[in-house]
């Protein structure tokens, strides 16, 4: 791939609007097409072990974004992070574009998973966790990220119940939760993996100290889930 | 003599042993076989509970950081209850794994519909890639697990089955062999069916060939069989009646042929009992196979 100017230069959590502007075409965006983007900033400036030029390191951390629908953070987040060229970014969605409306791993570089099907992520994120455990690779930690209407689907739950009560501690989740699930109780989120032998965090998911904080803290021999909230949707 | 699924533990195990890719996703089915691989591989032997989904997951998974998944649980349970996974998990991401399946089409005729997958096979031929085997014996079952295991990164079925031949072919993972020679037709007899079309076309003039490995289809073994036989062909599958008539027919699309698919069919009995009283209610013992293949050739070919 070709490093222009626009893609080696360095970009900050500044430009990350102006960089979703180009697939849009609009500077403004809603709280929706947003929900997830300071929760990948911290997460890819300040968190996850993982350049570039480290892609295909076995030592990496992973990260797999589960809830495929409305990448466009993502796919700016990783432009910043030089994964992918900016100039990619306006061709969006175009037919020989490799930026989907939901990505897709073979074509995005960076992306550990192809998502946009809800509910495939966490479980595919165990036997990521599993499978750097059984290779004896200590270090690198897998993270998933779902909205709080994918843990409808019941195969997150499966997961879940599976990940806590066997201690998979390298497996770390964040719930982004702009209240879009039709049922649901309040704190039910955290509940749910805590019952399942989760450590939990809930915090402002806007909050990137507070993120960097959960995102951060220990929770030896459990896995760890941040819910992260953020204004509603609908609001 | 011992099942299929007998061999699957033992020869898995050893595989385990033998190359530290290699590990196994159960979804409790199964485990008792694998007590003791658990003990001496607990990283790469892992059991996730009655969750069907998470087991395909969870395969990916392994499979993203390079390891060879080899997941087992009944045919329904692998393919059909979590078929989102095996279309997106696995073909989407780009990954391989080798699932092996029991209880086939009504290995467990009293256990009813819900412990039934006649159409395993049909289903993954809406996906592209597949590799699936389908041993008509045990020992070719064990060739066949270890050739999957062994093919790379492919996706691999694995049709394990209770029924079976009495006596053991050799399989090499790839083709259909001749296993009769004959020029007024050519009958391709699926795994644990040989011995029953065996029987059924004794005295016939056909070419039976024997296809253990379905998939990909063997077009230029039935090419090269129906050019010296006529190009009229049946199919004898051990899964739902035709799954493999659109293969046979791209197969021979440059000549006139008749193909006939002969197999489980697609009706819902509502009976229990026994293997044989559901393979005669299919038409699949010998008698019925008889029949029906000499109706298609029309009647009088006996020899």
């Amino acid at each position: 791939m070709t490093i222009t100017e626009e893609s080696g230069r360095v970009h900050g959590y500044a430009d990350l609007r102006r960089l979703m502007g180009l697939m849009t075409g609009d500077e403004k965006h809603g709280p929706a097409a947003t929900s997830t983007l300071d929760v990948l900033w911290v997460l890819y400036d300040r968190v996850l072990r993982v350049r570039p030029e480290r892609r295909e390191d076995p030592e990496r951390d992973r990260f797999l974004l589960s809830k495929g629908h409305g990448p466009m953070a993502y796919y700016a987040v990783l432009a910043a992070k030089g994964f992918l060229p900016v100039e990619w970014l306006p061709r969006f969605g175009a037919y020989d574009s490799p930026l989907g409306h939901h990505p897709d791993r073979m074509l995005v570089p960076g992306a550990e998973i192809g998502s946009g099907s809800l509910g495939h992520g966490l479980p595919i994120a165990v036997g990521t966790a599993l499978g750097l455990r059984a290779q004896g690779l200590h270090g690198p930690r897998v993270w998933t990220l779902i909205g709080d209407a994918e843990l409808d689907e019941g195969s997150n739950h499966e997961a879940i119940a599976y990940a806590g009560p066997t201690g998979l501690e390298n497996l770390h989740t964040v719930v982004v939760d702009n209240s879009s699930a039709s049922h649901a109780r309040p704190g039910g989120i955290a509940a749910r993996f805590e019952a399942a032998g989760w450590s939990a965090a809930a915090v402002d998911g806007r909050d990137h100290e507070a993120l960097y904080a959960a995102f951060t803290a220990p929770h030896p021999g459990r896995p760890h889930v941040v819910v992260a909230r953020v204004e509603p949707k609908n609001s | 003599m011992d099942t299929m699924r007998d061999r699957l533990a033992p020869t898995v195990s050893r595989l385990l042993d033998e190359d530290p890719r290699v590990a196994v996703v159960l979804a409790e089915i199964g485990k008792d076989g694998f007590a003791e691989a658990l003990r001496r591989h607990p990283g790469r032997v892992l059991n996730v509970g009655i969750r069907e989904q998470l087991l395909v997951g969870v395969g990916a998974g392994l499979a993203l950081t390079g390891m060879r998944p080899v997941l087992h649980t009944f045919a329904s349970f692998l393919v059909e209850r979590p078929f989102e996974q095996v279309k997106l998990d696995l073909g989407h991401q780009g990954v391989g794994a080798v699932l092996v399946s029991a209880a086939a089409s009504y290995d467990w005729p009293a256990g009813g519909y819900t412990h039934m997958a006649p159409g395993d096979v049909a289903l993954l031929d809406t996906l592209d890639g597949w590799t699936v085997h389908v041993p008509g014996h045990p020992d070719e079952a064990e060739t066949l697990l270890r050739h999957a295991v062994a093919a790379g990164d492919d996706k691999v079925y694995v049709r394990l089955s209770t029924q079976s031949n009495a006596q053991a072919r050799p399989v090499d993972g790839q083709g259909f062999r001749p296993v009769r020679e004959g020029r007024s037709a050519v009958v391709v007899a699926v795994g644990p069916l040989l011995e029953p079309v065996l029987a059924a076309t004794e005295g016939l003039d056909v070419t039976v060939l024997y296809a253990t490995t379905v998939r990909p289809f063997d077009a230029a073994a039935l090419r090269r069989a129906t050019a010296a036989a006529r190009a009229d062909v049946v199919l004898v599958e051990p899964y739902l009646a035709g799954t493999s008539v659109g293969a046979a027919n791209d197969a021979l699309a440059d000549v006139p042929h008749r193909v006939l698919g002969l197999g489980v069919g697609r009706a819902e009995l509502r009976r229990y009992g026994t293997v044989a009283e559901h393979t005669a209610a299919h038409g699949l013992d010998a008698r019925s196979l008889r029949e029906r293949i000499s109706g298609f050739l029309g009647g009088g070919t006996a020899a």
